[in-house]
């Protein structure tokens, strides 16, 4: 969890309850939001760069070429190639590849589980609760950084291996999120209403509870897929992180970083801004959402 | 106040024994032994075993635990595998220089931070705001590595006018007698808490500009100036504390990479060198300090938001 889910924007307008159903509302806020739209729009660019790219722009990402190492930008490597002889900007679009589908599968994954646990909590109450966010409590005490480097010295890293390690310990801020909506709708009347006139518990929750918690859910979402993305970026500068020849930006960040000082630009400045454009883009969509919807991420 | 102050400390210990527990588990998850880990593939039985009974992993990992805790309120937190030495006495050395790269950085980021947040409130959606809010933002999602390599490339390299590397004296004496060394790594962890800072000050500025004693203030004839210092800045400061509690671990996790990029020599360091090298001991030390530290840091920030807010000082709330 970061600073970033306390700063919010004061004055905006929120409509928690929507008549015309909470799905709706989380779309419609996007679509009434230019910096959510400019965050979608540099997504989906990228997204096309990453997966699409690679269809017309053939490179060889695999092996090793040293006879064309770190070659300047020019003819036939628009961006150069690296300290290992890669088409840096085929190596931008592989390594996207697995930036952003780490990032997605965490946010997927995240988001389950932590609204199943949290909306348990939420709902159950008492000592369930109370135990249920002890153990949260817990996890979230030590830094997520700390927890991480742990595991994977513990763990060999692979993309898939990251992504379960990623969600073990993203999923705690979203279920502390929830289960607070969870305990303030649970109060509202048409959920007392839903109850007085024989709802079941399981359709409560599912018919009320959870779509009304949507907007702290997919805001949360959005934040998780940039948090994933950065932490893969960590662990590769601290040299944990995707065994080669597997490619992520991170890495390429890194690799480039260890040629900075011989004026190889060309390995450093890509990366960094696709990196960074890319954490901007779902900063951008997480905070408007998280203003126009009014969530309150504490 | 108080009941509720008790309530939360009761709270605290279960989360510092929670990390116990947690963190003691984590390391024996290891696959093979930590023997294996410590010695190297090519280790003998013979010297497994020795280094098995010499640490007591020979023993049930229950009876194990309880040796441990045991230990740890003697104030023993272990011998380190690596470096030989006891891990509280590594602990210690490295704290001081800690509380200097922490404190030093977040005392700059909140100083800085304040009167940035209120400027940007007051100057709303002006060009000037528009424009500091793009910098922040962008410093904000930035990896804290790339800030450090940045800092480096036009300060160290570029300029040099400060080093790259942090002093390596291991006391805080020595530390102080380079200046210069210092002033990245502090100058990485105040970039990189600032950006966070200063837009959570200018979001709650904007908050309290928009109360109604701000109009009694100015109504009553109070100049500009003594409104924003008065009434601006002091109500605009409470959230700020609660905010630092809760970006504890956020600051810990920029100190452990601070800390790597510059060898910085701290807890962060020696936290890294621990887990890379399956010093498990020094690994254990580390993280429950970590650990406790967070839960003391959120406990800080409730007394404090309670002492400075008579709404809660009274227990109105």
């Amino acid at each position: 969890m970061a600073t970033r889910e306390l700063i919010e924007a004061p004055g905006a307008g929120g409509q928690p309850e929507d008549q015309r159903g909470p799905g709706n509302s989380a779309f419609r806020a996007w679509a009434a939001n230019r910096r959510a739209q400019a965050g979608a729009g540099i997504i989906v660019a990228l997204a096309a760069f990453c997966f699409l790219g690679p269809l017309f722009y053939h490179t060889n990402q695999v092996t090793v070429n040293l006879n064309a190492a770190t070659l300047p930008p020019g003819a036939g490597h628009p961006l150069g190639t690296d300290g290992d002889g890669y088409d840096v900007l085929g190596r931008l679009m592989v390594g996207g590849q697995s930036s952003l589908e780490l990032g997605f599968a965490v946010a997927a994954a995240t988001t389950v589980i932590g609204t199943l646990y949290g909306a348990i909590a939420g709902w159950a109450g008492g000592i369930v609760d109370m135990v249920m966010m002890r153990v949260i409590d817990t996890f979230l005490a030590l830094p997520m950084l700390v927890l991480l480097l742990i595991l994977v010295t513990i763990f060999t890293p692979s993309l898939l291996m990251i992504i379960l390690l990623l969600t073990a310990l993203s999923w705690l801020g979203t279920a502390r999120l929830v289960r607070g909506q969870i305990l303030t709708i649970r109060t509202r009347e048409y959920v007392q209403a839903a109850k007085t006139l024989g709802g079941g518990q399981w359709w409560v929750m599912r018919r009320h509870l959870v779509p009304n918690a949507l907007s702290v859910i997919v805001v949360s979402a959005t934040f998780t897929i940039a948090d994933a993305i950065l932490m893969l970026s960590v662990l590769s500068f601290l040299g944990l992180g995707l065994p080669p020849p597997a490619a992520d930006w991170g890495s390429m960040l890194t690799d480039g970083l260890n040629y900075l000082f011989d004026g190889y630009w060309w390995m450093v400045y890509p990366p960094a801004i696709v990196l960074i454009i890319t954490l901007i883009a779902f900063n951008l969509i997480g905070e408007s959402l998280r203003d126009s919807l009014d969530v309150r991420l504490r | 106040m108080t009941s509720y102050l008790a309530r939360r400390a009761a709270q605290a210990i279960v989360v510092v024994i929670g990390v116990m527990i947690v963190t003691f588990i984590l390391i024996h998850l290891v696959p093979g032994s930590a023997a294996r880990a410590a010695l190297g593939v090519h280790a003998t039985s013979t010297r497994i075993a020795i280094f098995n009974t010499t640490y007591g992993l020979d023993k049930p990992v229950y009876i194990q635990f309880a040796d441990y805790v045991g230990q740890l309120f003697r104030g023993n937190f272990g011998i380190s595998y690596t470096l030989q030495q006891p891990v509280s006495t590594l602990i210690t050395q490295r704290l001081p220089g800690d509380i200097l790269l922490l404190g030093v950085s977040t005392v700059l980021a909140v100083a800085i931070a304040i009167p940035l947040g209120i400027y940007q409130a007051v100057k709303r959606n002006r060009l000037s705001d528009q424009l500091l809010d793009g910098v922040s933002f962008t410093l904000y999602t930035m990896p804290d590595f790339f800030v450090a390599f940045l800092l480096i490339a036009l300060f160290a390299v570029q300029l040099h006018v400060f080093p790259p590397e942090a002093p390596q004296a291991s006391n805080l004496g020595g530390m102080l007698a380079d200046p210069g060394a210092l002033v990245l790594p502090i100058a990485t962890l105040t970039v990189s808490n600032l950006a966070g800072f200063s837009r959570y000050m200018r979001a709650a500025a904007i908050d309290v500009l928009a109360e109604d004693f701000l109009r009694t203030a100015r109504a009553k004839g109070l100049p500009e100036r003594l409104v924003l210092a008065r009434h601006v800045l002091r109500n605009s400061i409470l959230p700020i504390v609660t905010l630092i509690g809760l970006t504890f671990p956020n600051i810990v996790a920029g100190a452990v990479i601070v800390e790597t990029v510059f060898s910085y020599q701290g807890m962060g360091l020696l936290f890294f060198q621990a887990a890379t090298s399956h010093d498990y001991p020094v690994l254990l030390g580390t993280t429950l300090i970590i650990g406790a530290a967070t839960v003391v840091g959120n406990l800080g920030a409730d007394v404090a938001y309670g002492i400075l807010d008579p709404r809660i000082r009274h227990g109105n709330a």
